[in-house]
């Protein structure tokens, strides 16, 4: 069974999502809707590099963190607009994807993964021991909300709704270089690079630059998730978080933006609705993570093949009237 | 001072090394990085505390028992979770090998708990002196028994039948079917000789250190594998100087520049590695054919 | 006639083997330039020279009078010089179309500020993309399928849509890794006419590895033969024919040895 994403069906969820502030008054939930929103970002933003472009990153919780850090001390220290400090964190961390991308991605192999994975760790260490600045273990605390002209929004209900602008501004965003020139080569990329380079096409051009967009988007969701937390520490950004956002992008199919949504909410979820299973939570992951890959490695949402590419042409045989529109 | 952290930084790159051939003679032949490795050190470790203080056996059944059981979850874990996908993408071993990771570490967790476990080996613990340098006889023991083992494995690996069919396995797969080497079995063995080479360097760990805990396979896998890719990965005298140069770097690292930043000095090299001899110290060059 | 390639001393080397031994090839502009030799004559190799898969051990590979020798592959696609796969690599789950898209330079420079902002300039230039790629597929008789996923055109019609995808790059120089492997009779007979018309409406100059000798003799304006990793004869369709040495390195030279 399917869900197409028909416009009507897109419109319906839509609206739900923009009424249920008011319908709800319980902070609680629009608590879990918040960090939903978050791992949403994560995701498709693990999802770019990952799913399109074929390069594992094990490291996301990191850049995630790098993005929390900078922006909760920029927020605190030299009193920089929450917006701002946004697009500073984004930079930020999509600069250390760049420089952990230099000497890895030009490498073939499996490089990538654990070299992630070894940055991940660094970063951790450096959250704990830089004190100084970091306050080690201790955390951030008091971390400012966002004001627009003077007034600050501070309620869950403007955080929920940023939330909901961002993703779908994510979204676009993703969309449009997905379905472009530059998606298609970092298909390319993700299937052969020899090939790929037999067409003029430099791999680590487009491995970088999903690797620095990935990372960026992460830097972004650490900003927001500061700001809308008020208080950060290293025990957030680790190894788990990492391996839960993969598990997110893997099972809700590889590739697929709304897959890497789908599996962001149900992640999100599963802990809050299966308490009882809390001490198998992860186990099961690991084991749905292999049985995946061994029976259905598109995922569950599973966009077996492409709609459509930036040429609006369907896949396998179907009709591509004229040429593109818009 | 030095001389002393150099026996320390020597005795960690034993175990280093140890796990680092598991690493190196499965991407040697399978082309693939066994991510489960570290947790598959991890359960062997386990598995000998729960013979030694569960079951109450001496440390001479422990041991070969413990490894032998090791290689079977090493030999299990590959028929399950990267037979069925081996010739299929690389991504998709990956984030198998890492959902198998992912699987035995929660398992422990939920078997053993998260808490830090005391390893009672029951070994006296006794020093020698030389001059200001301490050398205890667990230290001892754990570079003594690491060297055997990697002469050990040398050996098989060039002087036995089996260790040919490796060696054939490793340098072309396919061919080494045609000319009738059973490379599914020698792949089992791989894994086998890996897992079982880990489990004892876990419990190597668990006499040294006294502590074993269930996420020790992620920090542990990691530097094996930076070991691995430093002496240049698929090499097995690679992954032995590599184990060694891991371990003495970290252990000084950590005596003169920062102690917070221990587990950081392996992944620093394995990227400086990377940048200047990404085919590691004794790897060869890769080339793929076209 | 100008010289479009011009190979000085090429060598490459694999350890102890020398796979192309001190190789020197000039191709003039317009012809069709053929490779042949034994299985293992370093043919393939001699190709991943030209494409920059491979650097030389030594030697030096001049295109247009520009030194390619330190390129790498996708640099020498600028420059004017594509190939195909002797095992086809195509992208498999891109349809026929996508395939050729993915190669045009318009397509794949295409700067990320454009693609996320482009409005109808981008549409106007996306539009040219895939009218040049239909041109293509028109030529190659592929247009009926091009909503086709790759992986499940015939293999015959494959190896034309490697051709069709080395052409989307605009290049100066085809480089075919034996086109016609696995061609039947009339497969191969429109194989040739396609590689003509390349040439001669296309005004590209190609450069073949062929195994099929009734095909390279009828098609080739030039052969040139490799053995061992050496060129051993070099010269008109009729001169390859009858040289001695040619006929030796494909029969063996244990039967004429015999025969002394």
């Amino acid at each position: 069974m399917k869900i197409k994403l028909t416009k009507p069906v897109l419109a319906v969820v839509f609206a739900l999502l923009l009424a249920l502030p008011l319908v709800t008054t319980n902070n609680y939930v629009l608590h879990i809707f918040i960090s939903m929103g978050i791992y949403v970002i994560l995701s498709l933003s693990l999802n770019f590099v990952t799913g399109f472009a074929g390069q594992l990153s094990l490291g996301h919780a990191a850049f995630y963190g790098i993005g929390s850090y900078v922006g909760a001390l920029i927020m605190l220290n030299f009193h920089v607009n929450f917006f701002l400090a946004l697009i500073i964190s984004a930079v930020v961390s999509g600069l250390f994807g760049f420089l952990l991308g230099l000497p890895t991605l030009r490498l073939k192999g499996d490089y990538l993964a654990i070299v992630t994975l070894g940055f991940g760790e660094i970063v951790r260490l450096v959250f704990i021991n830089w004190a100084k600045v970091t306050r080690g273990p201790l955390g951030l605390p008091g971390i400012p909300k966002p004001t627009v002209f003077g007034v600050e929004l501070n309620t869950s209900m403007a955080f929920y709704y940023m939330a909901i602008v961002m993703i779908i501004v994510t979204v676009v965003i993703m969309n449009k270089i997905i379905n472009s020139g530059i998606g298609m080569a970092m298909q390319t990329v993700k299937a052969d690079e020899i090939a790929a380079e037999s067409v003029g096409i430099q791999p680590i051009k487009y491995k970088m630059l999903a690797f620095v967009i990935s990372s960026a988007f992460a830097g972004i969701a650490g900003c927001f998730y500061a700001s809308f937390i008020s208080y950060i520490s290293p025990t957030t950004f680790i190894y788990n978080t990492s391996v839960t956002i993969l598990a997110m992008v893997v099972l809700g199919g590889l590739g697929s933006i709304p897959g890497s949504i789908v599996g962001a909410v149900i992640l999100t979820l599963a802990p809050e609705l299966l308490r009882f299973l809390s001490n198998y939570r992860m186990l099961i992951f690991g084991a749905l993570m292999v049985v995946m890959m061994i029976y259905r490695p598109q995922g569950f949402w599973g966009a077996g093949k492409r709609v459509k590419n930036i040429y609006k042409i369907k896949a396998g045989g179907g009709k591509h009237v004229g040429h593109i529109k818009g | 001072m030095f001389t002393q952290q150099l026996i320390n930084g020597i005795t960690v790159g034993g175990i280093y090394a140890l796990i680092a051939l598991g690493y190196s003679m499965v991407y040697g032949i399978l082309r693939i990085v066994n991510f489960a490795h570290g947790d598959i050190f991890m359960m062997g470790t386990f598995l000998g505390l729960f013979f030694t203080q569960s079951l109450g056996m001496q440390f001479y059944i422990a041991f070969p028992l413990s490894a032998a059981a090791t290689a079977f979850i090493g030999i299990f874990v590959e028929k399950i979770a990267y037979r069925p996908i081996r010739i299929a993408d690389k991504l998709a071993v990956l984030i198998s090998a890492l959902g198998v990771s992912i699987f035995l570490q929660n398992l422990a967790q939920i078997i053993w708990g998260t808490e830090t476990h005391a390893f009672k080996s029951g070994i006296e613990v006794s020093t020698f002196k030389f001059g200001g340098l301490i050398l205890s006889n667990i230290q001892l023991i754990v570079i003594f028994l690491s060297c055997v083992l990697m002469m050990g494995l040398y050996f098989v690996v060039n002087k036995t039948k089996i260790g040919v069919a490796m060696r054939a396995t490793s340098h072309n797969l396919n061919s080494a079917k045609l000319i009738g080497i059973n490379t599914d079995r020698i792949i089992s063995f791989t894994f086998g000789i890996g897992s079982a080479l880990a489990c004892i360097a876990g419990l190597l760990v668990g006499i040294y250190y006294d502590a074993v805990f269930p996420i020790m396979g992620y920090s542990y896998g990691l530097k094996a594998f930076a070991a691995a890719i430093l002496g240049g990965i698929g090499s097995i005298p690679g992954a032995m100087v590599g184990g060694f140069v891991i371990g003495i770097v970290e252990t000084f690292g950590a005596a003169y520049i920062s102690a917070g930043y221990r587990d950081a000095f392996a992944f620093g090299i394995l990227i400086i590695v990377l940048i200047f001899r990404p085919s590691g110290i004794l790897g060869k060059k890769l080339v793929e054919k076209v | 006639m100008s010289a479009i390639l011009k190979v000085s001393n090429a060598t490459m080397q694999f350890g102890g083997l020398v796979a192309v031994d001190d190789v020197s090839v000039v191709q003039r502009e317009g012809e069709i330039l053929s490779l042949i030799g034994p299985n293992g004559a370093g043919k393939t190799t001699f190709f991943n020279l030209l494409t920059g898969v491979y650097k030389p051990t030594k030697g030096q590979i001049l295109f247009l009078d520009e030194d390619i020798t330190n390129l790498k592959p996708y640099e020498r696609v600028e420059k004017g010089i594509s190939r195909t796969f002797q095992n086809i690599r195509l992208f498999s789950e891109l349809t026929t179309l996508e395939n050729l898209l993915v190669a045009h330079p318009d397509c794949n420079r295409e700067g990320l500020i454009e693609s996320i902002f482009g409005r109808s300039k981008l549409i106007a230039k996306r539009s040219k993309v895939v009218e040049d790629c239909e041109n293509i597929l028109e030529m190659i008789g592929l247009k009926d399928q091009e909503l086709e996923l790759a992986t499940n055109l015939p293999y015959g019609k494959q190896r034309l849509l490697e051709i069709g995808r080395a052409l989307a790059t605009n290049p100066r120089l085809v480089l075919l890794d034996e086109p016609g492997a696995g061609m039947n009779g009339l497969e191969k007979e429109e194989l040739s006419s396609l590689i003509i018309n390349i040439t001669k409406k296309l005004n590209k100059n190609i450069l073949l590895i062929e195994h099929d000798m009734k095909f390279v003799m009828s098609i080739s304006d030039r052969i040139i033969v490799f053995d061992h990793g050496v060129k051993i004869a070099e010269g008109l369709p009729e001169e390859i024919q009858n040289n001695q040495q040619v006929i030796e390195a494909y029969l063996g030279r244990g039967i004429t040895d015999d025969e002394e």
